[in-house]
């Protein structure tokens, strides 16, 4: 092995520990952390992890948190405050999906408070929402499921009552898809 | 014609409803091309030259910077509508009352990439917390610096009361007699048809002796060792002690007789013995 592939398979062990496992109370790792560990040629060790994770059906997902840069390449700077995941690259299947923890009414609620956000253009009062879970799910357990997706964060509410999505919809939802494929059904 | 006070409050009113309207769009996510700016703009330049008071510029100006967030929320309006993003949020409802939760739940999951994470221990974390644990002093070593948490609670003893002076060393019926025979003495010396003035009883060298002396004096009248006489026309109060205890007589309504030994009359009666 030359040594520049050494180097750069070391490195890529240890983005994987620092992608793998939580480090902070989200999941994730910023674009600075990661330059600090692996120096900067960190976007490079990402990509080449990134080609090794495809055939595990994984990826490494990059996710701005503020506003997203204008152009297609992101700069250095504006990769450090981008935070990185590893995900799930294709679907789950509706058993698998059951396996992970999610009850489908619970699932359901998701997507439909999700798509629904997204069509208000990214904020909705809770009380719309809620009004809108009511039609499928008991009265009582909407309040909660709106709570929980909030905990985990999907969501997030401000004093207003306004939902918005939150970093896990960012990090784990294709949104386009998703409204997509709920037109398409 | 109207005057320039009807114009200032007409203006007032009119800036008041353009912030409620724009508050409205922005906090209720209602559509914000319901805003007129046009007409806004209109009126805020129409009562602009009648404002000499800064708290009218200063609704000026936040009538200003409300259609300002609401020319924003437009334009985000605009560029939302034409990304491929947008959809009719009515069309949308609509899609999903009629959709089962298992289409629905089968179109989130075609769009659903969750994140993959552990929280196992690994072993590098464990050689790290190993190290730790070693270097890691124990708590007595840790703690000392701490004071000592206090005792708990517990009764008094009768040494402790009477160090704190609480209790007098003597048996409190001892030193109610003493104080007896005391009383009867200075009536003999001092005193006038058998009895003495209250103050030339009680009163002592220091305010805490007389304050003493005066809790004593209550518990004489009280066990009937002595009994008070009260002059209300003249404000004068005397104790008369009696020659032998007297028993309670039930029947007999007690009472009782506040007197008051505030420090001011204490220095009056010391000034008056000077």
């Amino acid at each position: 092995m030359s040594k520049r592939k050494a180097v750069y398979a070391s490195k890529i062990k240890r983005a994987v520990h620092m992608l793998f496992y939580r480090r902070h109370k989200k999941p994730g790792v910023k674009g600075w952390e990661l330059r600090k560990t692996l120096g900067s040629d960190y976007p490079k060790v990402l990509s080449i992890l990134d080609e090794y994770l495809k055939p595990l059906d994984l990826q490494v997902k990059m996710v701005f948190e503020e506003e997203k840069p204008a152009s297609e390449n992101p700069t250095l700077e504006e990769l450090d405050r981008a935070r990185f995941y590893i995900t799930l690259r294709g679907d789950l299947t509706p058993k698998e999906a059951k396996m992970v923890g999610w009850r489908i009414d619970d699932l359901a609620g998701l997507a439909i408070t999700i798509a629904y956000i997204i069509s208000k253009k990214g904020k909705a009062p809770r009380k719309e929402v809620e009004e809108l879970l009511r039609e499928k799910l008991p009265c009582w357990k909407v309040g909660l499921n709106i709570d929980h997706y909030i905990r985990y964060g999907y969501l997030t509410q401000d004093e207003n009552e306004q939902l918005y999505l939150d970093w896990r919809t960012r990090a784990e939802v294709d949104q386009k898809a998703l409204i997509d494929l709920i037109l398409s059904k | 014609m109207q005057s320039k006070r009807e114009r200032i409050r007409i203006g007032r009113e009119r800036l008041q409803r353009v912030i409620e309207m724009c508050r409205a769009v922005e906090e209720r996510s209602l559509d914000p091309f319901l805003v007129d700016v046009d007409e806004i703009i209109r009126v805020v330049r129409e009562f602009f030259p009648e404002w000499e008071q800064p708290e009218d510029l200063c609704l000026d100006a936040e009538a200003i910077n409300r259609l300002a967030s609401v020319i924003r929320l437009q334009s985000e309006w605009v560029k939302h509508r034409s990304t491929s993003l947008y959809t009719d949020p009515f069309l949308l409802e609509e899609k999903i009352k009629h959709l089962e939760k298992e289409a629905i739940v089968e179109a989130f999951l075609g769009a659903w990439h969750p994140i993959v994470e552990f929280e196992q221990i690994s072993l590098h974390s464990l050689k790290e917390a190993l190290r730790y644990w070693e270097s890691l002093p124990p708590l007595k070593d840790r703690w000392k610096e701490f004071p000592p948490p206090e005792e708990a609670g517990r009764a008094a003893t009768r040494e402790e009361l009477i160090r704190l002076k609480i209790l007098r060393d003597k048996a409190f019926t001892e030193e109610l007699e003493n104080f007896w025979n005391e009383l009867k003495r200075l009536v003999e010396e001092k005193g006038e048809n058998g009895r003495i003035g209250y103050w030339d009883f009680v009163g002592a060298e220091t305010y805490e002796e007389t304050i003493h002396r005066a809790f004593m004096t209550s518990f004489l009248v009280t066990y009937g060792y002595a009994t008070l006489e009260i002059n209300p026309l003249e404000e004068e109060i005397f104790i008369r002690p009696f020659e032998k205890q007297q028993r309670r007589i039930a029947k007999k309504q007690l009472v009782t007789i506040p007197i008051a030994i505030t420090r001011e009359e204490w220095e009056k009666w010391r000034r008056k013995e000077a």
